[in-house]
């Protein structure tokens, strides 16, 4: 009887352990997230002392005059993401319809397979052949073509003139779009997926064509996690390094056209930040890094917060 | 009657204009993908020789291999994935068994889900921030800390999900065995969801051995043969980095063998992983 209880007793302590071991590893999330915050703030304090916000505004980066300001690669970021999702969301969509609604069924999961391994190829590999393979021929074949024909529009014009170099944002923009297309696609597909078979099948019994159910059943009905999916989207190209790193052409300057080389936060950290020499160099850099940290947390906080608005609606309606 | 006909067709032909942009857009998708995987092959092919195995990184200019790259890059991604797995099962087991009540396991979970995608060049800031700058050089345990780094949300994410999808009757029948909840955890619950995070931390490691961003302030580069996790240690990515920027022909020609020995294993990884869990799936 006594071995019996203190047995039971070992078991109670043995349970508290464990509980206490595994909610110390959740916890660690939290502590982790406070630390890489923390971390970067005190490592950026000498940068946020000299400049203020006044880094945030200017386009300097003179290492040798220790000036330095976060406009242009902040830009560069915004810019080639930007880029990217105006051609990964209307691909990334087209994409899902086909999974969702005309693949044939035996093609359905290598199809998927397939989109999921470009986002599995390391962005290092899409870097190089950016840079090898998809810039020279961009240069001889796509850029002189822009030039001549939507460099001389009015307003957007000067956008697009510029020597055709195949480096720049532009480049940058499209190779970006090539890596977000996946991950926009499959949250797309998976949240189509959860569209009730009930509601297509009413609309295909009313006479829907099956572009019509798309546009006018599963996009309404899953507009919150479409959202979700291209903000999930833009947090991956606004962090996105080596790809951007290998074509951007690394250029502290700010121009108004996209074929002119430019630099973006990550990049600027990537080909700088090893070489800076001096603290405020550093901090300015950590600066800059802790600006990508911010802008991709609250990017992706709402990204996440639009798809579990969906996942809690699915659960209602289930 | 015009009309309907006028509209009937209108309607067609915006279905078929629709679904064959749709069409397009797919093949759009593959065609980058062999794009690449193309180029790969045809750089990389000629490039990997068995000399690549049986030497160590050239001096510019000269021909070499890429031994202790690879060896760098296996130890990092061992010991990154020793260090976040078992610290990512047991949060994910937190999360999906105790985590119902209280707005701790919620927040984690969100704040995991954010750093699921947060940029993984900020780790390599963060980990040079906190362990580099502390010890004054570059070294492969930072490496391999950064690399941990980013393996515990993928494991967190997928421990809670597979942990999720064990019935509960399971728990409740060990549990109305005496079993303590401990036991019912470690020896019922997470063996019943093992292929699921045996998946999870195989994906990890598909994402972990092509990052090159984290390790570019942590683990540095080493042109020699070291095994030593205190120093400077060479890894694939920024080898390839590096060898890719350069203007020589022969370092370039050893990048592209390194991107394709990556590219084959991460992709190995990824499908090797799918089928694994397609199997479980259907055996239950």
């Amino acid at each position: 009887m006594f071995t019996h209880e203190t047995r039971l007793k070992r078991q109670a302590i043995f349970d508290l352990l464990f509980r206490s071991l595994t909610r110390v590893c959740a916890f660690g999330v939290l502590a982790l997230l406070a630390a890489i915050i923390i971390s970067l703030l005190v490592g950026s304090m000498p940068a946020i002392h000299a400049f203020g916000f006044g880094f945030l505004a200017s386009s300097d980066w003179d290492p040798v005059n220790g000036r330095f300001g976060g406009l242009v690669p902040i830009i560069g970021t915004l810019v080639t993401s930007g880029i990217a999702l105006l051609i990964a969301i209307p691909v990334s969509f087209g994409i899902a319809i086909f999974l969702t609604e005309l693949s044939p069924r035996v093609l359905r999961r290598p199809l998927g397979i397939a989109i999921e391994l470009l986002a599995g190829i390391p962005s290092i590999i899409y870097g190089m052949w950016g840079l090898f393979e998809f810039a020279p021929l961009f240069a001889d074949h796509v850029e002189p073509w822009l030039n001549r024909h939507v460099g001389t529009l009015p307003y957007i014009g000067p956008l697009f003139s510029g020597p055709p170099m195949g480096i720049g944002l532009l480049t940058a923009g499209i190779i970006l779009a090539i890596m977000v297309i996946p991950f926009i696609a499959s949250v797309m597909r998976d949240v189509f997926d959860v569209v009730p078979t009930l509601l297509k099948e009413s609309a295909y019994g009313l006479g829907a064509t099956t572009w019509e159910v798309m546009w006018q059943v599963v996009l309404p009905y899953t507009k919150v996690g479409v959202a979700g999916g291209i903000m999930l989207g833009l947090g991956r190209a606004l962090g996105e390094t080596m790809a951007v790193t290998f074509v951007i052409g690394n250029a502290h300057d700010l121009s108004k056209s996209l074929l002119m080389p430019g630099n973006s936060i990550s990049s600027a950290l990537a080909n700088e930040f090893n070489e800076a020499v001096g603290d405020l160099y550093t901090s300015s850099l950590i600066e800059l890094g802790l600006i990508l940290f911010f802008i991709t947390f609250v990017v992706l906080s709402i990204a996440r917060y639009m798809l579990y608005k969906l996942g809690q609606r699915e659960g209602q309606a289930a | 009657m015009n009309t309907m006909l006028n509209l009937y067709t209108r309607r067609r032909i915006v279905n078929a204009v629709g679904l064959s942009v749709s069409v397009l857009a797919m093949l759009f998708g593959l065609f980058w993908l062999c794009w690449i995987l193309l180029t790969l092959l045809d750089h990389g092919l000629p490039a990997l020789t068995p000399v690549v195995f049986a030497q160590m990184t050239p001096p510019p200019g000269n021909s070499g291999g890429l031994l202790n790259a690879i060896a760098g890059s296996v130890m990092m991604t061992v010991v990154g994935t020793l260090i976040g797995t078992p610290i990512g099962i047991l949060a994910g087991t937190y999360l999906a068994e105790f985590g119902q009540r209280g707005w701790m396991a919620p927040l984690t979970r969100f704040i995991n889900d954010v750093l699921l995608s947060a940029p993984s060049i900020v780790i390599g800031l963060f980990v040079y921030e906190m362990y580099v700058v502390r010890v004054r050089h570059f070294s492969g345990w930072a490496g391999a800390f950064a690399l941990s780094i980013l393996v515990i949300p993928v494991v967190i994410r997928t421990t809670e999900n597979m942990l999720r999808l064990v019935p509960s009757t399971l728990r409740e029948a060990a549990a109305a065995l005496g079993a303590p909840q401990w036991k019912v955890i470690n020896f019922v619950t997470l063996r019943a969801a093992r292929a699921g995070i045996i998946t999870g931390v195989m994906l990890a490691v598909a994402r972990i051995s092509g990052e090159t961003a984290p390790l570019l302030f942590t683990a540095l580069n080493n042109q020699f043969w070291s095994s030593n996790m205190s120093q400077p240690m060479a890894n694939l990515p920024v080898v390839i980095f590096q060898f890719a920027m350069s203007p020589y022909d022969d370092w370039q020609k050893l990048a592209w063998a390194g991107a394709l020995l990556i590219t084959l294993s991460v992709l190995t990884l990824n499908i090797l992983a799918r089928v694994l869990f397609r199997q479980n799936a259907t055996t239950h």
